[in-house]
């Protein structure tokens, strides 16, 4: 069997499918896709609900449908795809070790490599929940597939900690089944999912979301019997008065997703302490050159549509690569993220391209904020670029544009923040 | 007079919209920052819908679910009605993504559509 390629990418989710497909339209060829499942489509498949594609598609899909757009066009585009083979191992000079059951062991070489693993989601061990340890907790994905892949339904009583999107989603798909879901508890005073999902898995089934609460104590034999809530204060930290008890069978954690990047690290590419995905420039690569990463492996998108978004960008890149067509900056500018600034994606801007007007670039904000100007500084303090935003929130990605002609010579950082609108 | 209380989904502000109405007569929308906020108000107070997406047993299929959805929106009211009615449906591999499973649900004249593809089950099916 063939092992070299061009381009080997590393999970066949929404961003390695966006980098198979975007690869061949740049004249890449000899592309292999790795994926350890027993289907492409990554987590797609089993977030059987809609809300997909509206940005990419202009059409409202459901998960398993999205996924499906872009796995029906592989089939045409001879793409080799090995599917339940897991790598074990990227080293600097591109080999990957994999294994699977039909081919045993395998050492494969590469031009590229994209990492496209995704993430995963915290666990109560995470976030250190005190009391008994009890069957009946799962994150809020893993109940997610017991009911829409493999048909069973993880308990009847629900209490739900954490109103990410999966949480509210899992919510209402408990219900809708038969559960009832008692309670969503969030530690902070916002929730950090689409509003949408707020209100159409949560409102519409009359179903509490608490603010400022969260679990302090899980109590059960061999199953959850119940949990122990209680109000938190500015500084998360619990008042001991509003204790209260709730009864339930079952626990969804949905606390936050965590980009996987085991086989990263092993390989000495250098992450990023926020996004906890590699450092990338805007080609999406790594600081180990050749060596790619997009969608949620890089950072955690709030929606797969910019997961494709990000896959096309490398797609792109990664042709450009081969092609040897690049050119360098003088000098590289950093993008530090500033006041109210979670984190800035890409963190750098390494390359002139000829006939580029802009540079779409993604960050998250650390709180809501309303009427603030996204303002982008040089090294000096002197304002580059400013754009006006109503509303920004932690829970939903924001991005603006860069002009190309303001990347002047000089740069060496760019910070970016959220102000005041008065201040300007 | 009553007031009934709403969360706009047009963008990430999330107004608090009031709806102030006699016997189901819109007399007054309040609360919203922009005119998307009177449209979804309105609609969301006259006749919400929603599509629904869940899931139909499989008979012969490599997994023993396929997804699902109405094809459009039906009346918010009427979701765990159908879910009662999809529950009954039980439906032959292999399936193909766009398949009617059922049609006319509910008689709202929306069909229940299949989301993914499954194929039939060689051997083996997937045991998990």
């Amino acid at each position: 069997m063939k092992l070299e390629y061009d381009l080997v990418i590393i999970g066949g989710g929404p961003a390695g499918l966006a980098v198979a497909l975007e690869a061949r339209r740049n004249a890449v060829k000899d592309i292999l896709l790795l994926e350890r499942d027993k289907y492409l489509g990554g987590i797609l498949p089993q977030c059987i609900h809609n809300g997909f594609g509206l940005q990419y598609f202009k059409e409202e899909l459901t998960g398993p449908e999205y996924a499906e757009r872009f796995i029906a066009k592989l089939n045409d585009k001879q793409i080799d795809v090995k599917t339940e083979t897991m790598v074990i191992k990227i080293t600097p000079d591109k080999r990957i070790i994999a294994i699977n059951r039909d081919d045993g062991l395998l050492h494969i070489q590469a031009k590229t490599i994209v990492l496209a693993m995704g993430c995963r989601e915290r666990t109560r061990e995470a976030i250190a929940i005190p009391g008994n340890r009890p069957a009946g907790i799962f994150t809020a994905g893993t109940a997610q597939r017991y009911i829409n892949i493999e048909g069973y339904i993880p308990g009847r009583e629900v209490v739900i900690l954490g109103s990410g999107d999966i949480g509210m989603i899992m919510a209402r798909r408990m219900t809708l089944e038969g559960a009832r879901v008692k309670a969503v508890l969030e530690i902070m005073p916002f929730s950090t999912g689409l509003i949408r999902n707020r209100v159409q898995c949560l409102d519409d089934f009359n179903i509490p979301l608490k603010f400022n609460h969260t679990i302090t104590r899980i109590r059960g034999g061999k199953r959850v019997e119940g949990v122990t809530v209680a109000q938190v204060d500015n500084s998360l930290q619990v008042i001991p008065e509003t204790k209260e008890e709730i009864s339930c069978d079952t626990i969804l954690l949905s606390v936050g997703l965590i980009p996987e990047n085991e086989l990263t690290g092993e390989a000495g590419i250098k992450l990023d302490p926020v996004t906890r995905g590699p450092i990338v420039n805007e080609n999406r690569e790594t600081e180990m050159e050749g060596i790619f990463a997009c969608g949620n492996v890089l950072h955690v998108h709030d929606l797969a549509d910019f997961v494709t978004e990000e896959g096309e960008i490398v797609g792109r890149a990664v042709g450009e690569y081969l092609k040897r067509n690049i050119r360098f900056r003088s000098r590289s500018i950093k993008i530090v993220p500033g006041d109210n600034i979670a984190y800035v994606v890409p963190q750098h801007i390494d390359f002139l391209v000829p006939g580029r007007k802009k540079i779409k670039i993604f960050m998250r904000v650390k709180k809501p904020a309303e009427n603030d100007r996204i303002v982008f500084r040089d090294g000096k303090g002197k304002m580059l670029v400013s754009y006006k935003k109503a509303i920004v929130t932690p829970g939903e990605m924001v991005s603006v544009y860069l002009p190309e002609i303001l990347l002047e010579d000089r740069l060496k950082n760019i910070t970016v923040s959220t102000e005041e609108e008065a201040k300007e | 007079m009553e007031g009934k209380e709403m969360i706009c989904v047009s963008c990430p502000k999330g107004c608090r919209i009031t709806v102030q109405n006699r016997g189901g007569e819109i007399i007054s929308i309040t609360g919203n920052d922009c005119p998307r906020g009177i449209k979804y108000a309105q609609e969301e107070f006259i006749n919400p819908l929603r599509i629904l997406p869940t899931t139909v047993k499989v008979i012969g299929g490599e997994l023993p679910l396929v997804s699902v959805k109405t094809k459009k929106a039906i009346p918010k009211r009427l979701l765990l009605k159908a879910m009662a009615e999809i529950a009954e449906i039980e439906v032959k591999a292999p399936v193909k993504i766009g398949q009617v499973i059922k049609s006319d649900l509910l008689g709202t004249g929306v069909n229940l559509v299949a989301t993914r593809n499954i194929k039939r089950a060689d051997s083996n099916p997937t045991k998990f």
